[in-house]
């Protein structure tokens, strides 16, 4: 049977040197579920924004059906009958179910007035087909991330894609919905449907795809069948060498309370509570885990810990000390550290030179700052700081006065880390520290992490990705519409059951 | 306790005042926020796509200008009323003009939006001026005067309650008077046409809109240039409407206030309108006082009130509203913010 | 690094400013020769040519025109350095008209007031008066975009507008002195700033000489400039550190203000003397040019306000001469802004790249109008 998508010597330079993709061939038949497996920036999503019509190959076919052709824009790729479901959803939050499914292939009336009758008649059709519990008329921002993600697999159905490709499409689920999903997918392949799942999680493409093509710094360098293969291989031709998959980490010696947080609420930015009365404790010496799907008060928990959101009610100490009203400031004054979320947002200055960021939080503390109220900065100490922190955190920059933003993600990273880990550190509050890195990264950052922990810090991590927190953590905590649902030792957090209380908030 | 009394007794007199003087007031309401009205149409339309125009001051005097000099130009040739009509053309056709410099700018090049606005009132500052001097102040001749205003039926002014509202709407030229049906047809076509949704969508998530495949430049092109014919339009009703004369820098600030009109009414175009003539309200307020001044003690409190003070309220107002409003107000997510298509640029790793 | 690349890179720099100004003067030449044609003298094509050799004439062709740019170029050197420093802040300041005004009249009226006084003290007291005035005219939109995100842009260009009727309300009613026909304050005596050498070249020229390097260093050397500098280029990230850009934004926009208020200062006591309703300031739009021309850079806004003193000075000449109306200069100086705003564009018609490291690139100023991060810290512990 001929594929129904074939791609062929693929490749695309980007203007700044980098080879996303290079010769790269890959195909997918009707009914067929083909993973594209690969770490965060070997090239997967450059090829799939290829195909969609999003970047312009330097070089390379696309064929479909067997007939080549080129895909200019997403209105061609559309026409094709090619489907993206964008791991950031491509829906706009203020419009309902409905527009954001219809949008761009509107039915009109007269006068081009939107027909909502008729459109959301058709939308609910089309999600009863699929089994989607969703109403038209709902907007967007009211909906969950896996509600989220059904309309965007909706929008695709809805414009008659016959080739569906989903980048990343578990990031942000729990185990039941990605399970949910994955039938989902199932059912579309019966029907006929080609399927891309890109991923870079091992046990998920072993699941659910019918063939792995392996892709590495661009390149493909393999092609398996789930069932003549082992998890141990793929990870090795993923990241091109052996890899550990756990973390080494010994015993936690877990000592006094470090930050101790009674009765907290936190309301969101539109006024709704987001943090429902949390009780947490995170001693020295241990690292304690939240985990929870994106959106169930995380984000509001964080930024009232470090001081960027006030609480409406509730305490929380630092050494037993009371920080509820203290500033940023004070509580870093106090040992707090924090990585956030966003690095290039929220970590960093881009613009600024590396040595800059290094101190972009102690800039006004000695010896970086002298003179009469600390007014005074000290450019030679500044310096001699940053290359002792390049030199122990590894960080790979020509030197210290070149921008932020012209480093790596993973440098970039590091460079946070390597200003946030200082050494009289008591408490340390992680955001995703390694989203989107690759492996190498990722296994530096956690060796660090549990460095922090054996030196007695107390460290509280987040994290959207569930393997990380069972991973790190000495007891986890499940939260859940903006409430801790339960609180585990390491040992007793198993995946489904931490999974079902983030999915349900109870563990039956 | 007396003091308080008192100033209760000086508001409740504020109150019977404007009730008494307000429906008299009502048509001169309207005209004063009609270039409002029209301007904040104008920022409507723009940054419900994403684009931020502070240029519609400059847009407004241009449009002034150029249909002003349109109907000096062609009064003689082709008699006042055709001159006119042509003005109010040549105007809209000079809102849009600038308005493609403006979207050229902002949208094709990816200049700075608030630098590439404030470049269109300098230049529009520079180039009326310029031209002012140059032909109209020395030809010591006047313009083609005003489209000539409607007047309600007595009949129907002299109803209670509604007659004021039906003189307001009716004692106005036919600029001001299309501005209530082209909010209300805008209003429309924002939230339940095809162009409107396209809109909505590309000023709050572009990158979803293209997805999908709409063109979110050539969007926002077509909704920064018809727009700022609204804006164009302004200008035609101070030069052509309003006052007859063209005076160097005659718009005032207006095209700044239409802009706090717009936030008030949280870029939805009857919002906009009615902060448009709050605006109108104040501006009139200190053009009544001086005509028609209350009697007794308020009437004295009022005239201690210097008019310096009266002329500068829209300004202050504009200030109070925006620092009161603009926190809890949210503009479109994109607003203000160049749309780029991936893989033009380095992508970030 | 070598010579040669050095002077590249400064070559990369001042190309696109240099050119953008090249550009704008022919573009304005086609202006005068088209509309010409409008005029009793009918189409003239040479009539840039003389246009503008008056008005070099006027800014150079003597010393006493020298000293007139130079004295036209001092309060643009201030203005300059108020929009920069704001720029750097990440925030637009076209409020130095509304600045320029308080700062004159505060100055007029202390100078008047203290105008039998020793006159260092004066001077003094004068210059710190229209310091403060400038100061508290920012203060407001910088405290107002600081705590309720109200867009600086809109704040200020009102502000401008109210504060110029205002300002004429209090010389006509509260501070007018007696014994003229007409409203204005009364003389300034030792107040006056003293003439340095030539006709008119006042102390206020070096004053504006050394505020140059004071904010370059402040920008430069201390923990404020550096807040400054974080908060302009990275808001969220500036607040995830512990730097509080409420502060930091009312901070600079009072501090702009100061230099925008020094502006009207130096303008009023050394050469102006005294405040009348209807003395506009031309050196609000001007400032906003200087400091695009000059890309934010000290050294830069030095050279913009020479070159826009020049031109300010010599166009009363090219009007007397040629007829060509004095506004060629507001032509001139957006079509300046237009090239730089579309600098891409200016780049790749000549083939010139960007400096390495982005060395010395203004940075971008505007986001919408409500910035999320300067809003959200509302919901900060204090």
């Amino acid at each position: 049977m001929a594929a129904a998508l074939a791609m062929r010597g693929v490749t695309k330079r980007y203007a700044t040197g980098t080879l996303a993709n290079e010769a790269v061939d890959f195909d997918v038949r009707p009914g067929e579920i083909h993973a594209l497996l690969g770490e965060n920036g070997a090239g997967k999503s450059t090829l799939m924004n290829i195909l969609y019509g999003l970047v312009a190959p330097d070089s390379g076919e696309i064929a479909i059906d067997g007939l080549p052709v080129t895909i200019a824009d997403p209105a061609d790729a559309i026409a094709r009958g090619i489907g993206m479901v964008h791991q950031h959803f491509m829906l706009v939050p203020v419009l309902t179910v409905a527009e954001n499914v219809m949008l761009g292939r509107e039915i009109v009336g007269p006068a081009q007035i939107v027909d909502r009758t008729e459109g959301g008649r058709r939308v609910r059709a089309l999600a009863e087909r699929l089994g989607f519990d969703l109403r038209p008329d709902a907007r967007i921002e009211q909906l969950s991330v896996g509600q989220q993600q059904r309309v965007e697999i909706l929008k695709a159905v809805y414009r008659g894609a016959r080739i569906l490709v989903l980048d990343e499409p578990t990031a942000v689920l729990t185990p039941q919905e990605t399970s949910e999903i994955f039938a989902v997918l199932r059912r579309l392949a019966g029907e006929g449907a080609a399927i891309v799942f890109i991923s870079h999680k091992l046990d998920e493409v072993q699941a659910v795809a019918d063939r792995i093509t392996v892709i590495r710094r661009g390149r493909v360098v393999g092609e398996r069948r789930p069932g003549q293969t082992t998890t141990s291989e793929l990870a090795e031709l993923m990241v091109g060498r052996t890899v550990s998959l756990r973390v080494d980490r010994g015993r936690s010696r877990a000592g006094d309370a470090r930050l101790e947080i009674r009765a907290l609420r936190v309301a969101d930015g539109r006024g709704h509570e987001a943090v429902r009365s949390v009780d947490l404790v995170v001693r020295s010496g241990e690292i304690l885990g939240i985990a929870g799907v994106a959106g169930n008060g995380q984000e509001q928990l964080v930024e009232a810990i470090v001081g960027l959101r006030r609480a409406t009610s509730g305490t929380m100490r630092i050494d037993g000390r009371d920080v509820t009203k203290g500033s940023i400031r004070q509580r870093r004054d106090r040992g707090l550290a924090y990585v956030p979320a966003d690095r290039q947002r929220a970590g960093l200055v881009l613009s600024f030179p590396v040595y800059d960021n290094l101190v972009l939080t102690r800039y006004d503390h000695a010896p970086f700052a002298r003179g009469f109220g600390r007014i005074l900065r000290d450019r030679s100490a500044i310096q001699a700081s940053a290359r002792r922190l390049i030199e122990r955190f590894d960080v790979r920059t020509s030197s210290a006065a070149v921008d932020a933003g012209t480093l790596s993600g993973g440098n970039q990273q590091k460079l946070i880390v390597a200003r946030e880990f200082r050494a009289d550190l008591r408490l340390l509050v992680l955001d995703q520290p390694t989203r989107g890195l690759d492996v190498g990264s990722i296994e530096f950052i956690h060796r660090q992490v549990v460095a922090q922990r054996d030196e007695g810090a107390a460290i509280l991590l987040v994290s959207a990705e569930l393997d990380e927190v069972l991973q790190l953590s000495d007891r986890v905590a499940v939260m859940y519409r903006g409430r801790i649902v339960g609180t585990f030792a390491a040992a007793d957090a198993g995946r489904d059951r931490v999974g079902r209380l983030m999915a349900t908030g109870s563990a039956t | 306790m007396e003091g308080i009394l008192h100033v209760l007794r000086l508001l409740v007199e504020l109150g019977g005042y404007l009730i008494t003087v307000v429906p008299g007031l009502l048509p001169i309401v309207l005209a004063l926020a009609t270039p409002l009205a029209l301007g904040a149409l104008c920022g409507v339309v723009n940054e419900r796509s994403g684009v931020v125009n502070i240029g519609i001051e400059g847009i407004m005097l241009l449009a002034a200008f150029f249909g002003y000099l349109t109907g000096f130009a062609l009064h003689d040739p082709i008699g006042s009323a055709a001159a006119l009509v042509a003005g109010i053309a040549v105007a809209v056709a000079t809102g849009m003009l600038a308005g493609t410099v403006h979207a050229w700018l902002t949208i094709s090049v990816r200049a700075d939006q608030i630098i590439a606005g404030t470049m269109l009132n300098i230049a529009a500052f520079g180039i009326t001026g310029y031209l002012n001097r140059l032909v109209i102040s020395p030809s010591g001749r006047g313009g083609a005067g005003v489209v000539p205003p409607f007047h309600a039926p007595d009949q129907i002014a002299a109803l209670p309650l509604l007659g004021p509202i039906a003189s307001m709407l009716l004692d106005q030229g036919p600029i001001a008077m299309s501005v209530i049906v082209i909010v209300v047809l805008l209003q429309f076509a924002l939230f339940r046409t095809r162009w409107g949704l396209r809109t909505r969508a590309v000023g709050e998530h572009p990158k979803a809109a293209d997805t999908v495949g709409i063109d979110v430049l050539r969007t926002r092109f077509v909704n920064v240039v018809a727009g700022c014919g609204l804006a164009g339009l302004a200008g035609a009703f101070l030069t052509l409407e309003s006052t007859g004369s063209f005076q160097n820098g005659m718009t005032g600030g207006r095209g700044f206030i239409a802009l706090a009109a717009m936030i008030f009414g949280r870029w939805t175009p009857i919002g906009a309108f009615g902060g448009a003539l709050l605006f109108g309200a104040a501006t009139a307020l200190g053009v009544i006082v001086n005509v028609r001044p209350p009697d007794g003690e308020l009437g004295d409190v009022m005239r201690t009130i210097p008019s310096f003070w009266y002329a500068a309220l829209p300004y202050l107002a504009t200030i109070v509203i925006l620092a009161g409003v603009v926190g809890r107000a949210t503009p479109p997510a994109a607003d203000g913010i160049p749309y780029q298509k991936e893989g033009r640029l380095p992508a970030s790793f | 690094m070598t010579l040669a690349r050095r002077t590249l890179d400064g070559w990369r720099l001042v190309a696109v400013p240099a050119l953008s100004i090249l550009l704008a003067l022919a573009l304005a030449a086609a202006v005068i020769v088209v509309s010409s044609a409008f005029t009793p003298g009918g189409l003239d094509v040479l009539l840039p040519v003389r246009a503008y050799s008056s008005l070099a004439a006027g800014a150079f062709g003597s010393p006493t025109a020298i000293g007139n740019t130079l004295v036209g170029a001092a309060p643009l050197v201030l203005g300059g350095l108020s929009v920069a420093l704001a720029f750097k802040a990440g925030l637009f300041n076209i409020g130095v008209a509304g600045q320029f005004l308080a700062g004159a009249f505060a100055a007029a009226v202390m100078g008047a007031w203290a105008a039998a006084a020793f006159a260092p003290l004066a001077v003094a007291a004068a210059l710190i008066a229209g310091a403060v005035a400038g100061g508290v005219i920012g203060f407001i939109p910088g405290f107002l975009k600081a705590r309720t995100g109200a867009h600086e842009v809109v704040t200020t260009i009102m502000l401008n507008n109210a504060a110029a009727l205002l300002l004429t309300w209090a010389v006509t009613d509260l501070v007018r002195a007696p014994g003229f026909s007409f409203p204005r304050t009364g003389d300034i005596g030792n107040a006056a700033l003293p003439v340095l050498a030539g006709r008119n070249l006042h102390l206020g020229i070096l004053l504006a000489l050394i505020a140059v390097p004071a904010v370059a260093w402040m920008l430069d050397r201390t923990t404020i400039g550096f807040e400054i500098r974080s908060v302009g280029a990275n808001p969220v990230a500036a607040r995830y550190s512990g730097m509080r850009p409420v502060l930091v934004t009312a901070l600079t926009m009072t501090l702009a203000g100061v230099l925008g208020g020094m502006a009207g200062a130096i303008q009023m006591l050394g050469v102006i003397g005294f405040y009348a309703p209807g003395i506009t300031a031309s050196v609000g739009f001007d400032s906003i040019a200087v400091a695009l021309v000059g890309r934010s850079d000290p050294v830069g806004v030095v050279l913009a306000a020479v070159l826009f003193g020049a031109f300010r000075a010599g166009a009363p000449l090219m009007q007397i001469e040629t007829s060509v109306p004095v506004e060629v200069i507001d032509i001139i100086q957006a079509l300046v802004i237009l090239f730089l705003a579309a600098d891409v564009l200016v780049r790749r018609v000549f083939r010139i790249r960007r400096a390495r490291g982005g060395l010395g690139e203004p940075e971008t100023v505007t986001r919408s109008w409500s910035s999320p991060e300067v809003a959200t810290a509302a919901a900060e512990p204090r």
